[in-house]
């Protein structure tokens, strides 16, 4: 039987191989008694068990984990949440029922909205809704995941989650799901691989014995050939090895076998990703994506809001150099109100630098955020997709008449150095044409101009290649136009991750390099090993 | 008896309002909920929240109707207290989302 690989989004990373298990929630029928009365009581009687049982789960968990199902307690007791489904029994629905469409409501509401980390609270209702139906029907919850199993299903309730056990190994692969999601976080923090958004899992004949799951590439293989399966396995084992070295020196600094000094800087989305993060791991903080601010407020983010971003982002580094790009919506990255729909080709349409150019009214809202958090620590402010040397000079026109209305007002502010990504082959091959205070190279972007292939596409996901001569060749001449124009030159694609590149980007003559926090031991132990 | 009680209640003390807004980078979404439901609980005013100044007013009390707000990071949260201990309550209330719900 033929291999078949599956491509989704990363939510944990890392690599699984094992059982492929299918989860399904068995519900049994229940006998209804008809009379409102009755239903209405084995109703509530149902909620007060839930409630006691997730009472006995939180008294035996810690952290994150308690805290998602004490939110599920406060969910569970607050008598708003069953109204409609008690409303409901008295018009004579059966308590089940009448539950069901109540929570299920709630979900579709959750489900509709445009926040996504709203949307990922549905698994927590559909947790709880199971969780109360289970106790109507008197039957017990899914059976446990077995351990080591790659567990398979649509979604999966953080309960079902907690109650496996993860230290010997496993993975989940679903279909749906989302990396913003509560049992996103807990496989994080727990290491297990996770990849979602699989679409429909499907398969001919029998169901599939074993998968394997890379929680890194976002990918999953059912029964895999043996050939890959070998070939996944030496991987996990290095990995293994990798990870146990690194952990213990991770807080040192990342120096080659050769005696180079190499800076590890971080790549970060949101602030709350550094809560409970040593700043001593790092040299610095590469790349701040400030789109997550756009996507979690309904309008466009103030200026007060944004500088309060900053400034805690600054005071987390604490003295160490934070690179902040500026909005680089567009291409993969739609913002409603804001990015052009319907462009025949997103990716070379009106996305990074070009929106914001096209959009002054954000974009010197975002400058004068940047430029009263400068004055507050060392911040750096990097232009996304820049192609020519006027798009350059037109941020930096912006900037300054945005710092200049700030000090003529009195409001304490300061110049950022103003840098550029090298994501877009023009500027790489051109890069002395641009008056930037610094280059850095957008690795996944620069590959798939480059290569003309998307990596999300499986069919050409091999073409997309980092590790290509051509695109190494651009990583190269930058760094050389870096060195010689006396300015810094990163790399914070998914790339530098890619601790199978490391040697080949070493020696392009990187020095510096940002990547998530996740991948920051591995990255060093795999730069202590590069001899030139 | 209840009613002529209630309707002094609400003759002796008048409603207080303020608005802050929510600096957590994820809104008022499932732990900061728990918390300002928490923290509105430990008190016996009415208390009610919106994300405009003229409402729609919801309680602040119900987890379940706090999180159908679902108002977002950078939004405006509006807050109306109406008792004895409004202004403590509001104080405590304005406290917890300057502090941004305790998150990082």
């Amino acid at each position: 039987m033929a291999e078949i690989r599956l491509t989704g989004r990363t939510a944990s990373p890392g690599l699984a191989l094992g059982p492929f298990t299918v989860l399904a929630t068995a519900v049994a029928a229940r006998t209804e008694t008809g009379d409102p009365a009755q239903e209405t009581a084995a109703l509530l009687a149902a909620i007060e068990a839930a409630t006691a049982e997730l009472a006995d789960l939180v008294a035996t968990v810690e952290g994150d984990a308690a805290d998602i199902l004490e939110f599920q307690v406060a969910m569970l007791g607050d008598d708003a949440l069953a109204e409609g489904a008690f409303d409901a029994i008295t018009a004579g629905i059966p308590a089940d029922h009448a539950w069901r469409a109540a929570l299920d409501a709630e979900i579709a509401d959750y489900g509709a909205a445009d926040d996504e980390h709203f949307r990922a609270r549905t698994a927590d209702l559909v947790d709880i809704r199971d969780r109360v139906l289970a106790q109507l029907n008197g039957v017990d919850r899914a059976a446990a995941i077995p351990a080591g199993a790659i567990v398979a299903c649509d979604d999966i309730s953080p309960s079902a989650f907690l109650a496996a056990d993860w230290s010997g190994g496993g993975a989940l692969a679903l279909a749906s799901g989302s990396p913003s999601s509560h049992v996103a976080m807990l496989a994080r923090a727990r290491g297990a691989p996770m990849v979602v958004g699989l679409g429909p899992l499907s398969w001919e004949g029998r169901i599939p014995a074993t998968a394997l799951v890379d929680g890194d590439a976002g990918t999953v293989i059912l029964d895999p050939e043996p050939e890959t399966r070998r070939h996944f396995e030496q991987r996990m084992a290095a990995a293994a090895a990798a990870r146990a070295a690194a952990e213990a020196d991770s807080t040192k600094p990342a120096i080659t076998a050769d005696g180079r000094r190499i800076a590890v800087l971080l790549n970060v989305a949101a602030p709350e990703e550094l809560a409970g993060l040593d700043p001593a791991i790092c040299d610095g903080i590469g790349l701040v994506r400030t789109e997550f601010l756009f996507e979690a407020s309904r309008g466009l983010p103030d200026e007060d809001t944004q500088y309060a971003v900053y400034r805690r982002i600054l005071d987390w580094a604490a003295g160490r150099p934070v690179t902040i790009r500026t909005l680089d919506a567009g291409g993969d990255k739609p913002i409603p109100g804001l990015t052009v729909d319907r462009e025949s080709n997103p990716f070379l349409g009106v996305r990074g630098i070009r929106l914001s150019l096209a959009r002054p009214d954000v974009f010197r809202v975002q400058l004068r955020a940047l430029a009263r958090a400068a004055a507050h620590g060392v911040l750096k402010v990097m232009l996304p997709m820049v192609a020519v040397p006027a798009e350059l000079a037109a941020a930096a026109a912006l900037l300054d008449a945005e710092i200049g209305a700030l000090e003529a007002s009195g409001i304490a502010c300061a110049r950022p150095p103003l840098g550029i990504m090298v994501e877009v082959p023009a500027a790489a091959l051109r890069a002395e044409d641009f008056a930037a205070a610094f280059y850095s190279i957008g690795s996944n972007d620069l590959t798939q101009y480059t290569m003309a292939a998307a990596r999300d596409i499986g069919a050409v996901a091999d073409l997309n290649d980092t590790g290509n001569p051509a695109v190494l060749a651009l990583i190269a001449r930058t760094v050389e136009v870096g060195r010689a124009r006396g300015v810094e030159v990163s790399l914070c694609g998914d790339a530098g991750a890619d601790t199978r590149l490391t040697t080949a980007l070493l020696a392009t003559g990187l020095t510096t390099f940002s990547v998530a926090p996740v991948a920051v031991a591995q990255l060093k132990a795999a730069i202590a090993t590069v001899n030139r | 008896m209840h009613d002529a009680n209630a309707s002094r209640a609400a003759e002796t003390f008048m409603p207080l309002t303020a608005s802050a807004v929510l600096v957590n980078p994820v809104g008022l979404h499932a732990r900061p909920s728990v918390k300002l439901t928490q923290c509105a609980k430990s008190f016996a005013s009415k208390i009610e929240i919106a994300l405009a100044a003229d409402g729609p007013w919801t309680d602040a009390k119900s987890p379940v109707k706090v999180m159908r707000v679902k108002a977002p990071q950078g939004a405006t949260l509006h807050f109306r207290v109406t008792g004895a201990d409004g202004e403590t309550a509001l104080a405590a209330l304005l406290a917890l989302v300057h502090d941004g719900f305790g998150e990082g």
